[in-house]
């Protein structure tokens, strides 16, 4: 470390021995200009040509409007189905203790490994009226595959181990005596559980649903297949932009693609707030 | 974290205190819920993707796979992850020694730049590169003139991979290089060692579990991505088919013996991805990165 | 609320935590349990308050068999040693939680429950800061709020562990006198865990000293200090100097010399003599005495450490003097200790 007194001032980087920041920064900036930076503002200079009139126009066409409902819609409920059951999946693999633990453990990164097309037609080939499912649900009047049902599904799989590696640390880092101090001052199990321990895990299960619903919402590979694509129906905002771009209709696709991203930035912006908040207050 | 035996042992000891576990029913009851629900998301989709690829038998399946189109679009997932993975590990090799290893303004906001390609949806990751490139860009043109094809050509594919997988290396090191700081850095520095003669022998050592973890990640995303591929492919079947978009094709054409073939290929290559995951987090937990995921 | 212990063994994985140990607390007792680390302690406090249960052995309260009862039923207030402050609760719902679970019937109305949370606020001396957060306490803040949360139930018995264990001198003394004060106050009956015998000796009304899952000695401070009954009391609480010797007819005898003291009740054999280092007298001649040569002396506080050579320098001890005693520049001294104890080897194996 350098012994010269620190400026006063603005200075972009301290002081260090270490070589390579040039370099190594130049490189990372020139990059991620190349590859993410350029072809993103490509896509906001693009929309923001169109005009606000022609904007507004595909904003508010009614197949456009449906397609954002749906996938918004449905990548919410699988968020919402993945967060109990993935808070429970977390709990089960943390706190007892079985054989194929480990191997249970493993398997929830499936979702992460496993090519969402791959997923796409095994969920449809499962829940298709002659499927193992399917043909479970079928005298029950419940249809999956070709309807929003089968858009959820294959959104639940999707987004489960974002909830259960978001949630499964915090569950790891519960303080022990915390559960034992509820219990010697007259808390039952259950009430222990609500009103000691969820309010420490919400901020996690929160990021969690948060995670799930963004990837929720983009996803394409594995909902194409099980979802039927009707439009008004089970048309999803990402299908739709393909299917503009097939008609070469890239106004179409540019200003969809951009309500989407603007969207999903807006939630993970309120999620962040929610969350340092609460960091702030509870240390 | 990644280590189930180091977890705080009181907590998971069979004799855990009375207090902080629930009644044995309830127990029961969840741990029922747990293994059903995954069960039925993430088993059963597994097992019919090797149930369908060997309905018709083993040689169905081998003759599947052994198609002219379905070697191609292997081969070009192969040649994809081959291009796409190098360059995102040097990109993640260099963001990663730039912000772990240095302070500077305005390094959160690149971190945060670096994960912008995880909330965008790779259809639309796919989608910027059409309009920058497609005919109707400003680009467009000036490549048609010189005859360079980007679109609906292995170079569109391997941009769209990249972009997608753009995070995974990067994400993985920065963390694990922050934690490590730059003690060992200094001292070889003090005792003559030139920059990269540093990184060689003494960085590349600390990271290198680490830095494996994050390709594999890396790879698998990779070899799998759909939807972005899919938007720039333009879905040539023998030349512009990777192996995630011929399982469409074939899936469409009624091929489910086909379709399923080359998915078992796919999920054959997730499972190996798990369990090589899995080791390194068993082996060298603490030498990776505590993030998970993605 | 009596308390006793019957023959209770608790082991973990087969490894015995505490063997056989009983105890008997009177109703609104100070008790301190004091051993040095892994002794046990922490177990027999977790047993009372039901959080484990015992291997062998029951534990009552009053006449009831404790362990009929669920954690929750028991009523014990627990402090645990970080606190366990619920993090996202404010000061005032951390104290208000034990009655607010309670069922519908027998739980207060919110305004009873606020009410008295600001009453125990005021017992322990923390008023107005009923809305912050235990992250915005001092350390010995929070303990206070851990205490008052652990009494706002009404407990019949009040277990703490290492109350003061995380905090620094000064506040651990401030707070040990004020614990003290609100246990005469109160009249809880208290059992609180501390490796520190200062802390128990000025604390308790009585202390019991544990080894190895063992209880080695229960008594008040005096007893404990001024008669230990085993080698392990004797050099755990307070200062000793412990040298071999042998009994032969009741005489206790170094080497080849009686030296003056007389054990009649123990057996010929080997055995260890114990004693305070300042507990001793000096003598001019040796006719029956302690005498070594001065191997070492330094200050130490308001006395003189000699360190003595005994018996042709094999063993040494310690005694204490007054400093600028005469005898402390003399190369030979002898003495007798004023009050010890001689305890038999231990028979091998
Ligand atoms: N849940 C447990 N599982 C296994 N062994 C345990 C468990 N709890 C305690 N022990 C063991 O029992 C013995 C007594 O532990 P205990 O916590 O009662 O000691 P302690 O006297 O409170 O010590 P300290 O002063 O360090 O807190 C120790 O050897 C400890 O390792
Ligand atoms: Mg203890």
């Amino acid at each position: 470390m350098t012994t010269a007194p620190a400026k006063a001032g603005w200075r972009f980087r301290q002081p260090s021995v270490i070589p390579g920041f040039g370099l190594t920064l130049g490189f990372s900036l020139a990059y991620l200009t190349l590859i993410i930076l350029i072809p993103l503002s490509g896509l906001v200079w693009r929309s923001a040509s169109l005009g606000w009139s022609d904007f507004f126009a595909i904003a508010t066409d009614r197949r456009t409007v449906k397609a954002l409902e749906i996938s918004f819609g449905t990548a919410f409920i699988a968020a919402a189905i993945n967060v109990v059951f993935g808070t429970i999946v977390a709990w089960v693999l943390v706190r007892y203790r079985f054989p194929g633990r480990r191997v249970i453990d493993a398997m929830v990164d499936l979702p992460f490994a496993l090519p969402t097309a791959v997923a796409g037609i095994a969920l449809t080939t499962l829940y298709s009226p002659k499927g193992w499912m399917g043909a479970l649900l079928a005298p029950l009047g419940i249809k999956v595959a070709y309807t929003p049902l089968g858009i959820v599904i294959a959104l639940v799989f999707i987004g489960l181990p974002f909830v259960v590696r978001t949630v499964q640390p915090i569950i790891e880092e519960i303080d022990k005596e915390v559960e034992e101090a509820a219990a010697t001052l007259g808390a039952n199990r259950f009430q222990t559980i609500f009103l000691v321990l969820f309010p420490g895990l919400a901020p996690a299960v929160v990021t969690g649903f948060a995670l799930a619903f963004a990837r929720g919402v983009g996803e394409y590979g594995s909902v194409i297949f099980i979802a039927g694509n009707l439009p008004y129906v089970s048309e999803i905002a990402p299908l739709l932009i393909v299917i503009r771009l097939e008609e070469y209709d890239y106004a179409a696709a540019t200003a969809i693609a951009t309500i989407m991203l603007a969207l999903s930035f807006l939630m993970l912006l309120v999620i962040n707030l929610i969350q340092s908040r609460t960091r702030k207050r509870y240390g | 974290m990644a280590d189930p035996e180091l977890y705080p042992a009181d907590i998971h000891h069979e004799h855990a205190s009375l207090a902080v576990t629930e009644r044995p029913l309830a127990r029961a009851a969840l741990m029922a819920l747990a293994f059903g629900f995954l069960a039925i998301f993430l088993l059963l989709p597994l097992v019919v993707v090797f149930e369908q690829a060997f309905s018709r038998g083993i040689g169905a399946f081998f003759e599947a796979i052994n198609e002219h189109d379905t070697l191609a679009a292997i081969r070009l997932t192969l040649l994809v992850a081959v291009i796409s993975v190098p360059l995102n590990l040097v990109f993640g090799v260099a963001a990663a020694w730039a912000i772990a290893k240095f302070e500077f303004k305005g390094k959160a906001f690149l971190i945060t730049l670096i994960d912008l390609p995880f909330s965008v949806s790779p259809v639309i990751s796919g989608l910027v590169y059409v309009l920058l490139f497609g005919t109707a860009s400003l680009l467009g043109p000036w490549l048609k003139l010189h005859g360079i094809v980007i679109l609906f050509a292995v170079p569109g594919i391997v941009l769209a991979t990249v972009f997608v997988t753009f995070p995974f290396v990067a994400r993985e090191l920065i963390p694990l290089m922050q934690e490590q700081g730059t003690g060992d850095e200094e001292a070889a520095l003090s005792l003559g060692a030139n920059g990269w003669q540093t990184f060689w022998h003494v960085t590349l050592p600390n990271i290198k579990w680490g830095l494996l973890y994050g390709v594999l990640l890396c790879n698998a995303r990779a070899m799998g991505e759909f939807g972005a591929v899919s938007v720039v492919s333009g879905h040539i079947r023998g030349l512009t088919n990777t192996m995630p978009l011929h399982v469409e094709i074939l899936y469409n054409e009624y091929n489910a013996v086909g379709a399923f073939a080359v998915a078992s290929v796919l999920a054959g290559l997730a499972l190996v991805t798990l369990v090589l995951k899995t080791l390194l987090e068993l082996r060298y937990g603490a030498e990776i990165a505590a993030t998970r995921g993605h | 609320m009596e308390v006793r212990v019957s023959n209770v063994r608790k082991e973990f994985d087969r490894f015995p935590a505490l063997r056989d140990v009983s105890l008997d607390i009177r109703s609104g007792e100070l008790i301190a349990l004091l051993g040095p680390s892994g002794s046990g302690k922490t177990t027999l406090l977790r047993l009372i308050a039901g959080l484990e249960r015992p291997t062998r052995g029951t534990i009552f309260f009053g006449d009831e068999d404790a362990s009929n009862r669920t954690i929750q039923e028991r009523n014990v207030g627990f402090v645990f040693q970080h606190y366990a402050l619920f993090r996202h609760m404010t000061v005032a719902d951390n104290i208000g939680f034990g009655l607010k679970v309670r069922p519908s019937a027998k739980r207060p109305t919110k305004a009873e429950i606020r009410r008295r949370a600001s009453e125990l606020l005021d017992l322990v001396q923390l008023s107005g800061l009923e809305k912050r957060y235990p992250a915005q306490l001092s350390g010995g803040q929070r303990q206070r709020v851990a205490l008052a949360r652990a009494m706002a139930i009404e407990p019949k018995v009040l277990l703490l562990d290492e109350p003061f264990g995380a905090l620094d001198a000064q506040v651990r003394r401030e707070l040990r006198r004020w614990l003290r004060e609100i246990h005469d106050a109160t009249g809880h009956t208290t059992i609180f865990v501390t490796h520190d015998q200062e802390e128990a000796l000025e604390l308790a009304d009585r202390v019991v000293v544990m080894s190895q899952g063992r209880i080695e000695q229960i008594g008040t401070a005096d007893e404990v200090y001024d008669t230990p009954n085993s080698p392990f009391v004797y050099g755990f609480i307070g200062e000793s100097s412990s040298l071999p010797v042998k009994v032969e007819d009741g005489q206790v005898w170094i080497s080849d010399r009686p030296i003056g003291l007389t054990a009649p009740e123990l057996p010929d054999g080997e055995a260890t003599l114990y004693f305070r280092p300042h507990d001793i007298e000096l003598l001019d001649e040796c006719n029956g005495c302690i005498a070594g040569t001065v191997a070492a002396s330094r200050r130490v506080a308001g006395t003189r450490r000699v360190e003595l050579e005994i018996g042709g320098g094999r063993e040494r001890i310690e005694i204490e003097l007054p400093v600028g005693h005469p005898a402390a520049q003399k190369s030979r001294v002898a003495f007798r200790p004023k009050r010890w104890k001689v305890f038999p080897k231990p028979v091998e194996g």
